[in-house]
């Protein structure tokens, strides 16, 4: 737990652009692109440092205003979907993404500092019980849409931990040892 | 619709690799035993012929006596069958002690997105050659879970060149999809159980692994009537979500409640100390 997510997430390329990448995943998440579309977010995002901003915007119906950057503000770029989330992912020094456990886990694994941001139009909204325990841990920060320029402004991915992969060798040893196969 | 249909011949009936060890269970256990293949369906249907005959012909005859006599036999035959489900529901559970353990056919029960990943992480870690043949089942809409599957399994063949009996990918219908209204779905829901119904009749699973998708509660469900039945025993594995961290999902919830499941795996702490007969297996993802 001693390497520290700065060390292994935030990327600057040789332009010295650092990327915000916002993903809703396959929902409809108006909220979400909304929110990081509002002049709040946005100065909060470049105050931190960040320079461009992509949207994933998915099924949703509402498009961000697209700019370019300029002095004391961030560029913004979207799309709907993309065979390449994982590319994105990648080159962000930053993600903010809907609260799906695959989004969340893949983020993880990259070590990026991640703001989940948790869909309260849904009705069964398990999800956020994922997105809160996370963040008790320490592994990313949970947001609502309303309070993601606080967030941004309040989050120190220093103090983040990396997430220790995952390990489905305990399930397999007790299906074996059930069905009474022996152990290796 | 079945992708893929089985080729290969069905397991026999009634191997009963699951023999009980101690001498106190083998009085209830005899059915499951001594049967010879196929004499598990014509037992139940005897005795529900023996139930409708002899009301019949004490209808006719108006005997009071032969009424009687058919009344007490049938309530014996519900008091037997209501205590076959109790010992089924007391044997769920319990480990398997086989003298020499052979590969068993494994049902894969795939949901969607997080859901899949999980069990295909899992089934990485599981020795194949235990766990075969393989029958992957998912919902005819989600063509995306079958394909990370058949990924998975090609990645197989490669390593082990070509020896192992290939997998089947098999498709449900769902009992409902999104948005559909109530009455309509009271017939989908019917084509749905018999669909499984008769994808159950043909793969008779001796294990089953599952991580919560609502198709597989109708398939576990007909795997516990089989085991009452004595068509076939086998061992269901529900692997909780990730994503439930306080509240079991309705499928955990329904596996749990009911005793379908013989081990029940939570991937938080929080959830075991709620649920006692989980187990807390760490995260999977």
């Amino acid at each position: 737990m001693g390497i520290k997510l700065k060390e292994m997430g935030e990327i600057e390329d040789s332009k010295g652009r650092r990327m915000v990448f916002v993903t809703v995943g396959t929902t409809l998440f108006d909220a979400l692109v909304r929110a990081v579309d509002t002049k709040e977010v946005k100065q909060e995002l470049f105050r931190k440092g960040y320079t461009h901003l992509l949207i994933q915007m998915g099924r949703g119906f509402y498009t961000p205003t697209k700019s370019e950057a300029e002095d004391g503000s961030v560029s913004v770029d979207y799309f709907t979907f993309s065979s390449s989330i994982a590319d994105h992912l990648r080159s962000a020094s930053l993600v903010i993404s809907h609260a799906g456990s695959g989004s969340i886990f893949e983020t993880l694994r990259l070590r990026k500092p991640l703001i989940v941001v948790v869909n309260e139009d849904l009705m069964d909204n398990h999800q956020s019980e994922l997105a809160e325990e996370l963040a008790e841990r320490k592994h990313l920060y949970c947001a609502r849409p309303q309070t993601l320029h606080h967030t941004i402004a309040n989050m120190d991915s220093e103090s983040l931990l990396p997430y220790p992969a995952g390990d489905a060798n305990p399930v397999a040893k007790l299906i074996n040892r059930f069905l009474g196969f022996p152990d290796d | 619709m079945p992708c893929e249909r089985s080729k290969f011949p069905l397991p026999p009936i009634c191997s009963s690799h699951r023999a009980p060890s101690t001498t106190s269970r083998s009085l209830l256990a005899l059915p499951r035993r001594l049967l010879p293949p196929g004499a598990c369906y014509t037992w139940f249907s005897l005795s529900l012929h023996f139930i409708a005959y002899s009301y019949m012909s004490a209808m006719e005859s108006k005997d009071e006596n032969c009424f009687f006599i058919s009344m007490v036999i049938s309530i014996g035959l519900i008091f037997i069958a209501i205590v076959r489900v109790i010992y089924v529901i007391y044997q769920t559970g319990k480990p398997l002690r086989p003298k020499s353990p052979k590969p068993m056919s494994t049902l894969i029960v795939l949901g969607s997105g997080g859901h899949t990943a999980e069990m295909i992480n899992v089934l990485s870690t599981l020795q194949k050659d235990r766990f075969m043949p393989r029958f992957y089942i998912a919902a005819a809409t989600d063509n995306m879970s079958l394909q990370k599957a058949r990924v998975l399994e090609d990645s197989l063949v490669d390593t082990n060149g070509g020896k192992v009996i290939p997998a089947k990918f098999m498709q449900i219908y769902r009992s409902r999809e999104v948005g559909q209204s109530y009455i309509t779905s009271i017939g989908t829901t019917l084509i749905a159980i018999a669909h499984a119904l008769w994808l159950m009749i043909k793969i008779r699973p001796q294990v089953i692994l599952c991580n919560g998708p609502g198709t597989c509660v109708p398939l576990c469900v007909i795997a516990f009537l089989f085991k009452v039945i004595g068509i076939r025993w086998s061992s269901i594995f529900y692997v909780e979500s990730i994503a439930r961290v306080k509240r079991l999902s309705l499928s955990g919830l329904l596996l749990y409640k009911l005793h379908i499941a013989d081990q029940f795996y939570v991937q938080w702490p929080q959830l075991q100390r709620k649920y006692p007969r989980a187990l807390y297996v760490g995260c999977l993802m």
